[in-house]
């Protein structure tokens, strides 16, 4: 009667005390950020204690646009910083000018680093994407980085067992961040704190890798740490064969193993909530919080019909967002969009996109930046880096980008962006930017129409 | 990291919900080194343009009573680095993000999570009041007010010794390595091919 997250942390722990138990930890992701880590390693003289279980990604501050000449000397310093902390450690890098290159939760994936079983920690709280494998896989602070860089093992006290399940079947161009987002707006952005959240239900298990990665990626805008989806066929066709990936005779034990990654049928979770897909619709945030969101077909809410802190929550995030109170959300003019992200810079986010823009003009100015620079070329082999430019947006090589900022891709103050991206976090996108999320087809709707648009329509006779 | 036992000092109030590591500090300053100060970034673009801002009127100000799912967002410790640069020591709030808690504890700076932080709130206004935190009996009394509050005996322990987990996890060192060891035959798939 055990949950995945038992079977998981069971397997992953080596001792406990007060609380805490000291779990091993299989793959060590680092970026740009982790200098401070780094730094307190050099100040103690500690040396990396599993280089081979270690990678390095440059993406946070990855240029989009010019690689070949940095002008910013602050980004071109933390690249540098990286490289090097690296170089002296003997970490692989998946530097700036790797063909593999991309953001850190769309490569360790891709490159077949991310396995079911695995214990997975960065020191990026959106770590919670690799959990779509069936993985522990959860974000972590510099001290912690310092930690799991000196010992490959990480203090972590057991979150408690969460479900969410997702019943029935999607309707039209319903996605998974639609599925995060309704969520997320039901329970508030701490409405799964202190939990670990396993995705379940025939909505879920109907999704591919791409689409639960997006899901276990939002965990943690609802709270959660750790958000986990157990491994099954879809898993094993997605991991077999990538280039990290076990190979002969140890696939077969880790296959027959990965079969085990499942809760028990009488398993017993602290918290259950299930949700009906006939309830998800195309979903879009209109605060500055991830769960300030809505339907498109709603309204903005009045904050005089709300009650004490949620009035005023609403009425300061409308203040920053320049709304008006109950007035339709489809329709807001939009000034830009962007498309990409460790959420929805996947191949099949580009497809759905695509698949909206085919043929057809943005009205406002956008920018694409594919997860990694694989999705980049499996989307030029596709043609859709055509069907971005033709309609006028912006094809980029991959990073953070737009997501964060670091690398000098920011929305002008004021500016409303609808975004693929995650958080909408005032000055999250730049100092001032407004941030709409939604999933990457309804980004591309509101590039056709320079509004919030519900994208349905825009689908009708399309494949 | 110095420990400490006992805090005194004045407390102010921050008046939001959900305050995330992007408010607490806006990315474009995270490429500082730590050794610069992160103080000055603290919640910048909030208090930039706002006179009235709580920690702009009251600088000296240590401890911070805040709104609901405080450091929510990001994993981002320089949010914790920028508080502790600017002289706070103790947080309190209804609830905070796991990650950031969590940071917290490993730079000295102690989070209290309490139903009562929305009363300290309307008690404190726009002023300030005394406040005393213990560690050793987990008590907090802040404008006239006492409670004791949770605290888990590591992070007890880790903020009164200025303990570094790196210490106490290389005392298991043949732990690990027997560990490390098992899981190589046992499971040496998870070693990644090349
Ligand atoms: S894309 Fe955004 S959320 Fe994802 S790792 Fe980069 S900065 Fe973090």
């Amino acid at each position: 009667m055990a949950t995945l997250l038992d079977k998981l942390w069971a397997a992953h722990e080596i001792r406990a005390e007060h609380g805490q138990s000291l779990l091993w930890v299989d793959r060590h992701l680092v970026h740009e950020g982790s200098h401070h880590a780094f730094a307190k390693l050099a100040e103690r003289g500690l040396e990396v204690a599993e280089p081979g279980l270690t990678f390095g990604v440059a993406d946070h501050y990855a240029p989009t646009r010019n690689r070949a000449r940095i002008d910013d000397p602050q980004v071109a310093m933390m690249l540098e910083r990286l490289e090097s902390n690296c170089a002296r450690h003997g970490i692989r890098l998946f530097g700036l000018h790797d063909p593999r290159q991309g953001i850190v939760h769309v490569l360790g994936p891709e490159q077949g680093l991310t396995l079911p079983g695995l214990l997975i920690n960065c020191g990026d709280s959106h770590t919670s994407t690799h959990g779509a494998f069936g993985a522990l896989g959860f974000g972590i602070g510099a001290t912690q980085v310092a930690h799991v860089l000196a010992t490959q093992t990480i203090w972590q006290a057991r979150p408690r067992a969460m479900r969410i399940r997702f019943e029935g079947t999607a309707g039209l161009a319903v996605a998974a961040k639609d599925m995060a987002l309704h969520w997320i707006s039901q329970l508030g952005t701490g409405g799964a704190a202190g939990h670990a959240v396993e995705y379940a239900g025939s909505a879920v298990r109907a999704l591919s890798m791409e689409g639960r990665m997006t899901l276990c990626n939002l965990s943690i805008e609802g709270g959660a740490r750790f958000g986990m989806v157990a491994p099954d066929a879809v898993t094993m066709a997605y991991v077999k064969g990538r280039t990290m990936a076990p190979k002969g005779a140890d696939w077969d034990a880790a296959a027959a193993y990965w079969q085990t990654l499942q809760s028990d049928a009488d398993a017993v979770f602290d918290r259950e909530v299930s949700f009906d897909m006939a309830e998800v619709a195309p979903t879009v945030t209109w605060g500055t919080t991830p769960d300030q969101a809505l339907p498109i077909g709603a309204s903005l809410p009045d904050p005089a019909r709300l009650e004490g802190a949620q009035a005023e929550a609403a009425r300061d995030a409308m203040d920053y967002m320049g709304l008006t109170p109950g007035r339709p959300l489809e329709g807001t003019p939009v000034d830009q969009v962007f498309l990409g992200s460790c959420t929805n810079g996947r191949i099949d986010d580009l497809r759905a996109a695509a698949a909206v823009l085919r043929g057809r003009k943005a009205k406002v100015p956008g920018l694409v930046s594919p997860g990694s620079m694989l999705v980049k070329r499996q989307a030029e082999a596709e043609g859709l880096d055509k069907v971005f430019t033709e309609a006028g947006l912006e094809w980029t090589a991959s990073g953070c980008s737009m997501c964060v900022g670091m690398n000098g891709d920011l929305v002008a103050p004021g500016k409303r962006c609808a975004s693929s991206t995650n958080r909408n976090f005032r000055g999250r996108q730049g100092k001032g930017a407004r941030t709409h999320l939604m999933s990457p087809a309804m980004v591309a709707a509101a590039a056709v129409t320079g509004t919030l648009t519900d994208v349905r329509p825009l689908l009708e006779g399309r494949g | 990291m110095a420990g400490w036992s006992i805090h005194e000092g004045q407390a102010v109030v921050l008046d939001r919900r959900d305050v995330d590591t992007d408010q607490l500090i806006p990315a474009r300053f995270m490429s500082a080194s730590r050794a610069e100060g992160y103080g000055r970034f603290l919640l910048h673009d909030l208090r930039e343009g706002d006179a009235e801002f709580p920690l702009r009127r009251h600088p000296e100000a240590s401890v911070l009573i805040a709104g609901p799912n405080f450091g929510c967002g990001s994993s981002r410790e320089a949010a914790v680095y920028a508080l502790v640069d600017a002289g706070i020591r103790v947080v309190v709030a209804e609830s905070f993000a796991d990650i950031f808690a969590g940071n917290a504890v490993n730079n000295g700076l102690l989070t209290i999570a309490t139903p009562e932080a929305a009363a300290l709130r309307a008690a404190i206004g726009m002023g300030t009041a005394p406040a005393c935190i213990d560690l050793a009996s987990r008590r907090l009394s802040v404008a006239g007010s006492e409670q004791s509050f949770e605290l888990t005996e590591t992070a007890q322990a880790k903020l009164i010794n200025g303990w570094d987990d790196i210490d106490l996890t290389r005392a298991h060192a043949g732990e690990i390595r027997n560990f490390r060891d098992r899981r190589k035959t046992d499971h040496a798939w998870t070693w990644p091919s090349r």
